[in-house]
């Protein structure tokens, strides 16, 4: 999933406070499971936005909450033209991804849309209230040779031959809070018995698939809409 | 009375409440500027509960649960105490003083101390004076709280015996 968390209070005061009527939008996707930009979390950050507001001197500005099933789809962006339409927003603060910042952005052309998150990575829940890296979306996954673990993200060097001088005891020497991805990688192609995989040096990854080439498209012919083509 | 800090207690069934219920049999004098609002446990509070409390006005918010390890519901306490550092940091963040909520622990046989807690922040809050969220200085404080969403703060269990004030007797939670 994609992780965010929420920008620091007087952040989001000061980007919404030139505006008379705001929509809080949170996301019921992604950044609802990692406690980010759900309905709990947009009725939270909207309490503390107008408390914040009303202690700046601002009380005027009207805060509103909604939560939509998904940001990143018009399906469901197309749910909140009605709202803002009646509600008479003239700005929405969502709580989505920078993709679903984005998406409201191009169904609401006349409307300012500000970020209420930092979007972060695509990661996984490692436990209770704690998420951590797992992919950099390169466009190219090599994961079978690596024993499933992602050198590129988890390597704080991107090291595809390593592991390098400075793993110790299983760390990094970037914090003693992460693991050394190749003592990962060796361990695991260890119990799979594996290892012979890494006698050949690996060659340098194929970058061009990243965002290295620009922002990158899929597209599925079989999936258009016959006639409209992949939307530009 | 309106110079007089509010504070809303959100109390846990089993321990918060029968100690305020044990304080009032007892006819121990605290100041009246506590609202109690019973929670089957204080695991039940949500940030969100806490937050509303300050925007409708309050000046002081307690959360009042079990003594830690005597949950009846296990863990519920320790969760309330996280929800409430973290509602202590958003406040800071909104730049409302964090002490005006606090979280305590106490068991059902302490009356006393439930009056000691109520008179320990009337006192703190009193030195912070009111809060910059009263929406009019001249308005009593308890209307400002009035709006709060008692009904989504969860019922309290439906056993006959266990439901009203237990007058009389310590704790009628523990005859669970």
């Amino acid at each position: 999933m994609i992780v965010a968390d929420r920008k620091k209070i007087p952040e989001i005061r000061d980007m919404i406070r030139g505006h008379r009527r705001v929509l809080l939008v949170g996301c019921g996707t992604c950044v609802t499971v990692c406690l980010a930009g759900g309905e709990r979390e947009v009725g939270i950050l909207g309490s503390a936005l107008r408390m914040a507001l009303r202690l700046a001197g601002n009380s005027e500005t009207v805060v509103d909450e909604c939560t939509i099933e998904r940001q990143c789809e018009d399906a469901f962006v197309d749910l909140l033209a009605q709202r803002t339409a009646e509600g008479g927003y003239d700005a929405i603060c969502s709580l989505g991804c920078g993709a679903g910042v984005q998406a409201l952005a191009e169904r609401f052309p006349a409307m300012p849309i500000y970020p209420g998150l930092n979007t972060q990575f695509i990661g996984v829940l490692q436990s209770q209230g704690v998420w951590t890296e797992k992919c950099a979306g390169c466009g190219n996954c090599r994961l079978g040779e690596f024993a499933a673990v992602c050198p590129i993200t988890r390597c704080a060097k991107r090291l595809l031959n390593g592991p390098c001088g400075s793993s110790r005891d299983g760390k990094c020497e970037i914090s003693q809070d992460l693991d050394c991805a190749w003592q990962l990688i060796y361990d695991r192609a260890r119990a799979l018995g594996i290892l012979d995989r890494f006698d050949a040096i690996v060659p340098p990854h194929d970058w061009s698939t990243g965002l290295d080439g620009g922002p990158r498209k899929v597209v599925r012919e079989d999936q258009c809409i016959a006639g409209m083509g992949p939307k530009a | 009375m309106t110079d007089e800090p509010l504070i809303l207690a959100f109390c846990c069934h089993y321990c918060a409440y029968a100690a305020a219920d044990l304080a009032g049999s007892m006819r121990l004098q605290y100041p009246a500027n506590v609202r109690v609002l019973r929670l089957p446990c204080t695991g039940k509070i949500e940030v969100n509960y806490l937050l509303g409390a300050f925007e409708r006005g309050a000046d002081g918010v307690i959360v009042a649960g079990c003594l830690e390890g005597g949950c009846h519901y296990l863990e519920g306490n320790l969760r309330a105490r996280r929800r409430v550092e973290r509602a202590r940091q958003l406040l800071a963040e909104i730049g409302l003083q964090p002490e005006r909520l606090e979280m305590f622990n106490l068991s059902s046989a302490e009356g006393p101390r439930f009056a000691e807690i109520v008179t320990t922040m009337v006192e703190r809050l009193k030195r912070l004076g009111p809060s910059p969220l009263r929406p009019d200085p001249a308005q009593k404080p308890l209307d400002c709280i009035q709006g709060l969403p008692a009904q989504e703060i969860g019922s309290p269990p439906a056993d006959p015996a266990l439901q009203g004030a237990c007058a009389g007797h310590t704790c009628s939670g523990d005859k669970r």
